[in-house]
């Protein structure tokens, strides 16, 4: 139980310590103890002539795969996993850091609620027997990344400057959502709110990044969180559903109306503080357990494949032509979105050493029968725009179909030379990642130029 | 010697209670005792002897303490409990009748 007169054995252990720290099955008592037992070791083994370096070896040999060490703990204490889910501050950061973030998370969440209902003191009420005016599906996102962009410039530590910067597309944002003279019922209108989240989702994960947007694995670290705060997103909105139907059956239980509670405030403030703490607990747990997107993606990309190759195989039989409707080309834009979000988080966790495998067959098979679909689907819908002409929901959703195909199609010829061993996985990896703000420019496009260009129809 | 794995698994709390009820002690010193007590054949892998050690203490078969040692650092000890000894009782009178069983064939065994 000495402390050693040998620095580099001291860092040594210091770094040892550090490591074991990491694990979130093990508390800092625990680690405690295990050090104590490896000076001990270290002394008996020095004492019998090995040197620092080599005692060390051999002590932390002994004291067995941390891996397995981990489990063990985690086996014996099981609660502690799932403690950490919630109240998750790293066995290195101290207490009051943990705290001052559920702070910041708190303000910032109740900071969303509010100003949501700030532009009702400025004559845009909700009204629960109205639909709500588009004003705010509009500027939903305006709402409440934002201040998701102040959470996480503040996690990161960025600076004014950085915030400043990324100010300015928000600016952007709110100019281009409000400026422009819509037309009632107008398309382009239902256009701008459709995009306008996508093309600012590219901002928050510039700051999710730390503004490094080209280093290391920060861009595929912000797929896996846009996947699992979606999947947050809609567990809380589960639970915020379940609360909307008791307040209903207990205040109607007692003659009152709450309608304009539910639809007013707790509908459009939940919504905006939802994201906000969705975010947060993503954050917080994301390495605690194994993340839920991949583990999806592996559940419906055998699904979607075998829909996909049943879907041919059924057209292929009958020769009945697609029947080209309205809400065709949306319809197969949606597809296309799945089976690139299913490559896409099948990449986020794959390891890229690993050689190709049947589930990477599969994929291939997946992205080439969606290719073809498409391709049926695209010419039906060409004949139809060249017999009809074009509208900004036709132009739109046709942008979206080829940059979706194009993603695709890349991808499939970068699948085929992976399974067949001629490239590695990191180059359609790369490819999916640097593909990412493609999407973000052409919703941008949508939101600035179509609305002139087809005259605010 | 290589000792199955199961079997390592299976003999630790038994070890681990025994030599505790010959007193108090900590984990570097348990392990030591272990090898000590086998003449180095049963090799634990040492960091595997604390979530033993605080599975027992879960169950009330073991109080642990921290104490001051030496240098200002502290040191977990471990104190087998009450119900710990009875514990150890039975395990004793399981491990016995497995031991006797054994002997019996293999004894038969040599005399054929």
């Amino acid at each position: 139980m000495t402390a050693f007169a040998d620095q580099p054995l001291e860092d040594q252990i210091a770094q040892w310590r550090t490591y074991l720290r990491r694990r979130q099955a093990l508390h800092s008592a625990d680690v405690e103890e295990l050090e104590v037992h490896l000076r001990d070791q270290l002394v008996a083994l020095t004492e019998v002539g090995l040197a620092g370096d080599e005692a060390f070896l051999v002590a932390v040999k002994r004291m067995g795969s941390l891996d397995a060490l981990s489990r063990e703990f985690a086996r014996a204490h099981s609660e502690r996993l799932w403690k950490q889910l919630v109240m998750a501050p790293g066995a290195e950061t101290p207490a009051d850091t943990g705290r001052a973030e559920i702070f910041v998370v708190l303000s910032l969440a109740v900071a969303a609620a509010l100003a949501v209902k700030v532009p009702a003191l400025f004559g845009h009420p909700i009204n629960p027997n109205d639909e709500p005016p588009l004003f705010y599906a509009r500027n939903a996102s305006l709402f409440v990344f934002p201040l998701l962009t102040v959470y996480f410039l503040w996690k990161r530590g960025l600076g004014v400057v950085s915030g400043l910067w990324l100010a300015l597309p928000f600016a952007a944002a709110a100019v281009f959502a409000n400026v422009f003279p819509f037309s009632t019922r107008s398309n382009t209108e239902v256009l701008t709110v459709l995009h306008l989240p996508i093309a600012l989702w590219l901002a928050v994960g510039f700051a999710y990044v730390g503004g490094r947007w080209f280093a290391g694995g920060g861009r595929m670290n912000f797929v896996r969180f846009s996947g699992e705060l979606a999947i947050y997103y809609v567990l809380i909105a589960l639970g915020g559903f379940a609360v909307i139907l008791f307040t209903f059956m207990m205040f109607r239980a007692i003659d009152m109306n709450p309608d304009w509670f539910v639809a007013g405030w707790l509908i459009p403030c939940g919504a905006a503080g939802a994201l906000i703490i969705g975010s947060w607990l993503v954050e917080a747990k994301q390495s605690v357990i194994e993340n839920m997107a991949p583990v999806l993606t592996r559940l419906f990309t055998p699904l979607f494949t075998l829909l996909l190759l049943v879907f041919l195989a059924t057209m292929a039989w009958t020769g009945s032509p697609i029947n080209v409707k309205r809400e065709v080309l949306i319809g197969f834009d949606l597809l296309l979105a799945v089976v690139v979000g299913l490559v896409l988080y099948a990449a986020s966790a794959r390891d890229a050493q690993a050689p190709p495998d049947f589930f990477d067959a599969l994929q291939l098979l997946l992205v080439a029968s969606a290719l073809v679909v498409d391709g049926v689907a695209l010419a039906a819908i060409a004949a139809r725009i060249s017999e009809f002409g074009f509208t900004p929901n036709r132009v739109a959703a046709l942008g979206e179909n080829l940059i979706l195909l194009v993603n695709l199609a890349w991808s499939a010829w970068l699948y085929a030379g992976f399974v067949r061993r001629r490239s590695s996985f990191a180059v359609l990896e790369r490819w999916q990642i640097a593909y990412l703000p493609v999407y973000a420019v052409w919703a941008a496009l949508v939101v600035v130029i179509f609305p002139p260009l087809f005259g605010y129809r | 010697m290589d000792m199955s794995k199961d079997l390592v698994a299976a003999s630790a709390t038994p070890l681990v209670l025994a030599i505790l009820a010959e007193g108090d002690s900590y984990g570097y010193a348990i392990i030591k005792r272990v090898a000590e007590l086998s003449g180095g054949h049963l090799q634990w892998t040492d960091g595997m002897l604390y979530p033993v050690l605080h599975r027992l203490e879960r169950q009330g078969l073991v109080a642990a303490k921290w104490s001051a040692a030496e240098n200002g650092r502290r040191r977990k000890y471990y104190r087998i409990s009450k119900e710990g000894r009875v514990q150890l009782a039975a395990q004793r009178q399981q491990w016995r009748t497995v031991d006797g069983a054994l002997r019996g064939i293999w004894m038969q065994a040599c005399t054929v």
